[in-house]
């Protein structure tokens, strides 16, 4: 397939290359894509490329160098995400899941490769210029809530805004506070909640900044079966609400289940991209 | 490829101050407790800085008080007559007074004391108040310098001695004065030379029909002028100042005095500054320490900031506004315990002061200190603070994970760079001197680095020599020294610090203590007589003896000023400001005796005792320190003026003298042979079994021989030792500063690393340790730790206390081992019982609360 595209690239008109561009996006062959794209005679860059994108990785590589052994924990994944979908990686622990999940967040640095976001490319940026880019396009949900432990609920919903130089945040954050089933208890310290309520309180954060994408790490491991659920039912729901893409790491295949496309990988390589059944999206809705 | 464009907004400069507002809540108390150790420090900075600044404001509002009179001429001679007519005219008024030693009697309890007599006319003091009881003494005592009756003024302390008042007589030579007054203060004299040598005054008409004054005798001539107001007296002075140094007359004015008095209580300050300072140090040292364990236990929360978007810098300062506000919190209390410190202090060295100290509190001092605390308290933390600009948002998912540190960090260097100026700066404030600061920085700095380099040692060496064979306890316990997140380089480095500081302080203090210390034992002799005239020696011994009180030296001595040094005439030298001599030693009069050998408080250094070669010209021997001082060598040729006849010497020899021993000692001892027709006076030297035998001595004396004076040594080493003690105690008030914040500093250090233990040792205790596993775990970890770091700074310390004795202070150094060992062994037991105490959490608590994440 590879050797046809390029083939039919390069004797074809601009309009098929982007007709060919669109095709890439919509089955997410955006690795392909740039490596057809690499040797373009046509002033058609990755920039203007990538911005159809919110998220796209691109033979991303991570591995670690200890006592003069190469340990590689992910190797050459590639994909690309659209506005609003919502994606689940899958794999068993050690798999480089959260690697991954670190590297398209801008929390890491990959060894070799490119992630871009919301078409700002992280490879070249120092932590404080990612550090500005998360704030501003992306949203977080982790396994052990990450709560700031000196500061009320509230307080914790506002750093993000705070954070942008927001001055009048406290509204928006009380109407997620409510939102998330928590309103009244914006005083209280995250000591003083259950885990369940300390995990909607970090929904509520997570959605404060209006993110263009969500990544979300086992939301629910350290949860109860019904807890989990509330959780997860709030998760999906603010997601369509907001449109926000959702980056899903788990180990449990019918939190995956519930998510448009998924992807497995194991031992730091992916082992497959598929897409789940329609039907299974717009039956989560009424689970 | 280019990119989409980068967020760009900040959040406002208030957002870090609500952060930093928001996260102290729950740990105010705890951040007070790092600020804490620098209370103490500042509290010691702010009151001697506000002491020195009331001290130098009042010395400069009383200087006219404190000399009494616009110009003071002196001379250890009558004025020369040529230059009568000149000094008749200076200024309006004048006060002519001369001043010696004697033996002094009240006839009515026959007691008999050693004092300084003031023969005076005139109507000094021309300033400030001379305070008498009754007030009108002073009219009484002016009214008899132009009338025949004999009238004295006394000093308080000898009145209070022998139970006298006024009203009461005083025999002073052969003349019987009635004591109009008793004397509180006289401008110029502070307590303490009141004390040692109380002072008779007696209108200057009576003088010759005392008897008292011979040739030979030692006395002091001044003339105290008063000049119009609005005279330049500098400049009087000025211009007379070559033809009065001819004549050997000194000259003080309001001005000179100031300069004199403010520059030795400067030099007090300064050193009791230094001694603030380095509790200052103390205090920053633990500042570093509980800030980098604090800094560890918020690296989740800064992980989580980094992940929502917060730069690396916005997080720090977020932490370091926290610890200013708390530097600024910490310094206000030291500040205001300064300020109380202040007040008490005048207190403490009343008596050795010549002004009243005015008791205001001193804004300068209290802003100094403020500005201080939060600077040292910001430049210190700052260490550990730039180590979470580094955080890796990753921690945020992956808990274990550990950032690159091999990365230098340039800001880190920028920081070590301040904190060695702000060091060595301050120092220089302190000592003016750049040599002085800077080994005093490099001082600190190397032993940092020695401890440091210890720690680090410390880890590899059990690293390296584990042993595999010891029991379970010792192996944990060694293994924890070296194990991730193991506190051995910053535990090593503070204890070590804070012994080091405090253990050099005491060695100084003891240094310093042990100079002044005289050494008064058994056989030597108590009773000093002196000027003895040659005729009447035969007469004096013979009085002795009649007593059977044993001569256990007998001395003579000749006065006499230096003339020239290697032919260069002693005037010149003085002008020459570039020589380096003092003008004091060039000057000043000197007491010298002549015999063959050395006597047991002299060792000869080089060259030989005094002798007289065939030559004629003797060879003398001078004091090692004389030599030095004088950038003298052997063989170099001193030429004395021996009251008016010239006489040159070679240096023949150097000797050590040991100055605390009671004995006549000489500067510069010439052979026998040629000073023996000069006009001399005889010291001799006895011991008296009792007071009741001295005061017999002294009543016969006062008798036969007016002119002679006697020392009651007993009384005189009483005295010093009162002002010795005086002193010491405010050493070791200001070092109990120093200790004080070393003492807050371990415990707190060994507080805040506790939060590295607990989760391991709950471990333990969930896999079935016992609580006596665990304690005794504990317990070798803490105790080697606290050991090591004792005998570092201790070793250390003997170090820089040698080479504190051996280049600025010159004297043997002999460590007092005792007070060392003691502190090594508190200071080890007190690191492993604040260990233990740390742990009591882990045996009270059950172990599923800490796993949970709920300690």
């Amino acid at each position: 397939m590879l050797s046809l595209s390029k083939h039919l690239y390069r004797h074809s008109q601009f309009n098929e290359a982007v007709e060919m561009l669109r095709q890439a996006q919509h089955d997410g062959s955006y690795g392909l894509l740039k490596y057809i794209l690499s040797d373009s005679p046509l002033p058609l860059t990755l920039a203007g490329a990538t911005c159809l994108f919110v998220l796209t990785v691109e033979n991303l590589t991570k591995s670690y160098t200890s006592g003069g052994r190469t340990l590689t924990v992910l190797e050459s994944v590639s994909f690309a995400l659209q506005a609003q979908d919502t994606f689940a990686i899958v794999g068993p622990s050690g798999s480089g899941k959260t690697t991954l999940l670190g590297l398209c967040a801008g929390l890491d640095r990959a060894s070799s490769g490119s992630v871009s976001l919301n078409g700002i490319v992280l490879d070249n940026l120092n932590e404080d210029q990612r550090a500005a880019v998360r704030n501003e396009h992306v949203g977080f949900i982790f396994q052990n809530f990450q709560l700031l432990p000196t500061l009320t609920a509230l307080e914790n919903v506002l750093v993000p805004l705070e954070l942008r130089g927001v001055r009048n945040g406290t509204r928006t954050a009380e109407e997620l506070l409510e939102r998330v089933g928590l309103a009244g208890r914006g005083h209280h310290y995250p000591t003083q909640l259950s885990g369940g309520e300390q995990q909607r309180v970090s929904l509520a954060r997570a959605f404060v900044n209006r993110p263009k994408i969500l990544f979300a790490d086992e939301p629910t491991g350290n949860l109860d079966a019904d807890t989990s659920a509330r959780v997860v039912e709030l998760l999906f729901e603010l997601n369509r609400e907001a449109g926000t893409t959702l980056v899903l790491v788990t180990h449990d295949l019918e939190l995956a289940a519930r998510t448009q496309r998924i992807v497995r990988i194991k031992g730091g390589a992916m082992l497959s991209d598929t897409r789940t059944a329609p039907a299974a999206v717009s039956s989560s809705a009424t689970l | 490829m280019s990119n989409g464009p980068l967020p760009s907004a900040r959040p406002a400069l208030s957002w870090l101050w609500r952060m930093a507002w928001r996260d102290s809540r729950r740990s105010r108390s705890r951040l007070l407790l790092f600020v804490s150790a620098i209370v103490l420090g500042i509290a010691a900075l702010v009151g001697i800085r506000g002491f020195g600044d009331n001290l130098s404001r009042s010395i400069d509002e009383q200087a006219r008080e404190l000399v009494g009179a616009d110009l003071v001429l002196s001379g250890s001679a009558p004025f020369d007559s040529t230059l009568a007519p000149t000094l008749r005219q200076l200024g309006q008024n004048r006060s002519d007074e001369v001043a010696f030693a004697s033996l002094v009697q009240f006839p009515k309890g026959q007691g008999v004391r050693l004092a300084q007599i003031k023969a005076l006319n005139g109507s000094f003091p021309y300033y400030g108040e001379w305070l008498t009881e009754p007030a009108a003494a002073v009219t009484d005592f002016r009214q008899a310098m132009t009338s025949r009756e004999q009238v004295a003024l006394v000093d308080d302390a000898l009145l209070v001695q022998f139970a006298a008042r006024p009203g009461d007589s005083i025999r002073v030579g052969r003349l019987t004065f009635r004591i109009a007054g008793r004397v509180r203060k006289t401008p110029g004299q502070s307590g303490f030379s009141a004390a040692v040598a109380p002072t008779v005054f007696i209108p200057s008409q009576f003088l010759p029909a005392t008897g008292l004054m011979q040739r030979g005798s030692r006395v002091q001539y001044r003339t105290y002028y008063q000049f119009a107001p609005g005279t330049d007296v500098e400049a009087v002075v000025k211009r007379l100042e070559a033809r009065l140094d001819k004549v050997n007359i000194n000259s003080d004015t309001v001005a000179e005095r100031k300069r004199q008095t403010g520059r030795s209580f400067t030099d007090l300050t300064r050193f009791l500054n230094l001694v603030a300072f380095v509790a200052l140090l103390l205090g920053c040292v633990g500042v570093a320490s509980a800030v980098s364990l604090y800094v560890r236990e918020k690296v989740a929360s800064v992980a989580i900031l980094r992940c929502l978007g917060a730069s690396g810098s916005q997080a720090m300062l977020i932490y370091l506004v926290q610890i200013a506000a708390m530097g600024l919190v910490g310094a206000t209390i030291g500040a205001a315990l300064g300020t109380a410190v202040q007040l008490l202090l005048p207190r403490l060295f009343a008596g050795f002061l010549p002004v009243t100290v005015a008791v205001a509190v001193s804004w300068s001092a209290v802003a100094q200190g403020l500005v201080t605390g939060v600077v040292v308290a910001v430049l210190f933390a700052l260490l550990p603070l730039l180590s979470i600009r580094r955080v890796s948002p990753l921690r945020t998912l992956r808990a274990a994970y550990e950032e690159d540190t091999a990365r230098p960090d340039p800001l880190r260097v920028v920081v070590y760079g301040l904190i060695v100026l702000f060091i060595t700066g301050f120092a220089y404030l302190q000592t003016r001197e750049w040599k002085q600061a800077v080994s005093f920085a490099g001082g600190l700095l190397v032993t940092f680095f020695v401890l440091a380099g210890l720690g680090q040692g410390l880890r590899l060496l059990v690293r390296r020599f584990y042993p595999t064979s010891w029991s379970y306890v010792w192996r944990q316990g060694l293994a924890n020294l070296y194990r991730p997140n193991n506190q051995t380089l910053l535990l090593t480095v503070s204890i070590g610090l804070g012994v080091f500081l405090m253990a050099t302080l005491s060695l100084l203090q003891g240094l310093l203590l042990s100079r002044v210390q005289i050494s008064a034992s058994d056989g030597q002799p108590n009773m000093v007589l002196f000027d003895i005239q040659p005729a009447q020696r035969a007469g004096v011994t013979q009085l002795l003896t009649s007593r059977k009180l044993p001569i256990l030296q007998q001395v003579p001595v000749v006065t006499m000023r230096l003339a020239a040094i290697n032919g260069q005439r002693t005037a010149d030298l003085k002008k020459d400001t570039t020589n380096g001599l003092s003008k004091g030693a060039l000057s000043r009069e000197y007491r010298v005796t002549y015999r063959n050998k050395l006597i047991s408080s002299e060792t000869l250094a080089e060259g030989l005792a005094p002798y007289l070669p065939p030559d004629g010209t003797p060879r003398i021997s001078v004091d090692t320190d004389f030599l030095r001082r004088m950038k003298l060598r052997l063989g170099d040729t001193l030429t004395f003026n021996v009251q008016g006849a010239p006489l040159a010497t070679i240096i023949g020899g150097t000797r050590t003298v040991d100055w605390t021993r009671v004995q006549t000692n000489f500067q510069v001892v010439f052979p026998a042979g040629v000073l023996e027709p000069a006009p001399q006076f005889l010291v001799l030297m006895t011991r008296v079994p009792n007071n009741t035998v001295l005061g017999a001595v002294q009543r016969d004396l006062v008798q036969n021989f007016p002119n002679v004076s006697a020392i009651d040594l007993g009384l005189v080493l009483q005295t010093l030792d009162d002002i010795l003690s005086k002193i010491s105690f405010v050493i070791q008030f200001m070092a109990f500063f120093s200790i004080a914040t070393g003492l807050v500093v371990v415990v707190s250090s060994v507080i805040v690393s506790r939060y590295q233990r607990v989760q391991e040792s709950v471990l333990l205790r969930t896999l079935g340790a016992s609580r006596r596993q665990i304690l005794r775990i504990t317990l070798v970890e803490y105790a080697l730790l606290g050991l090591l770091a004792a005998v570092a700074g201790l070793v250390l310390a003997v170090g820089a206390a040698w080479a504190l004795a051996y280049f600025l202070f010159e004297v043997p150094f002999l460590p007092a081992v005792g007070p060392l060992l003691v502190l090594a062994a508190v200071t080890t037991t007190l690191t492993a019982l604040i260990g233990l105490f740390n742990s009591r959490d882990v045996l009270t608590r059950p172990p599923l609360e800490v796993l949970r994440g709920e300690a």
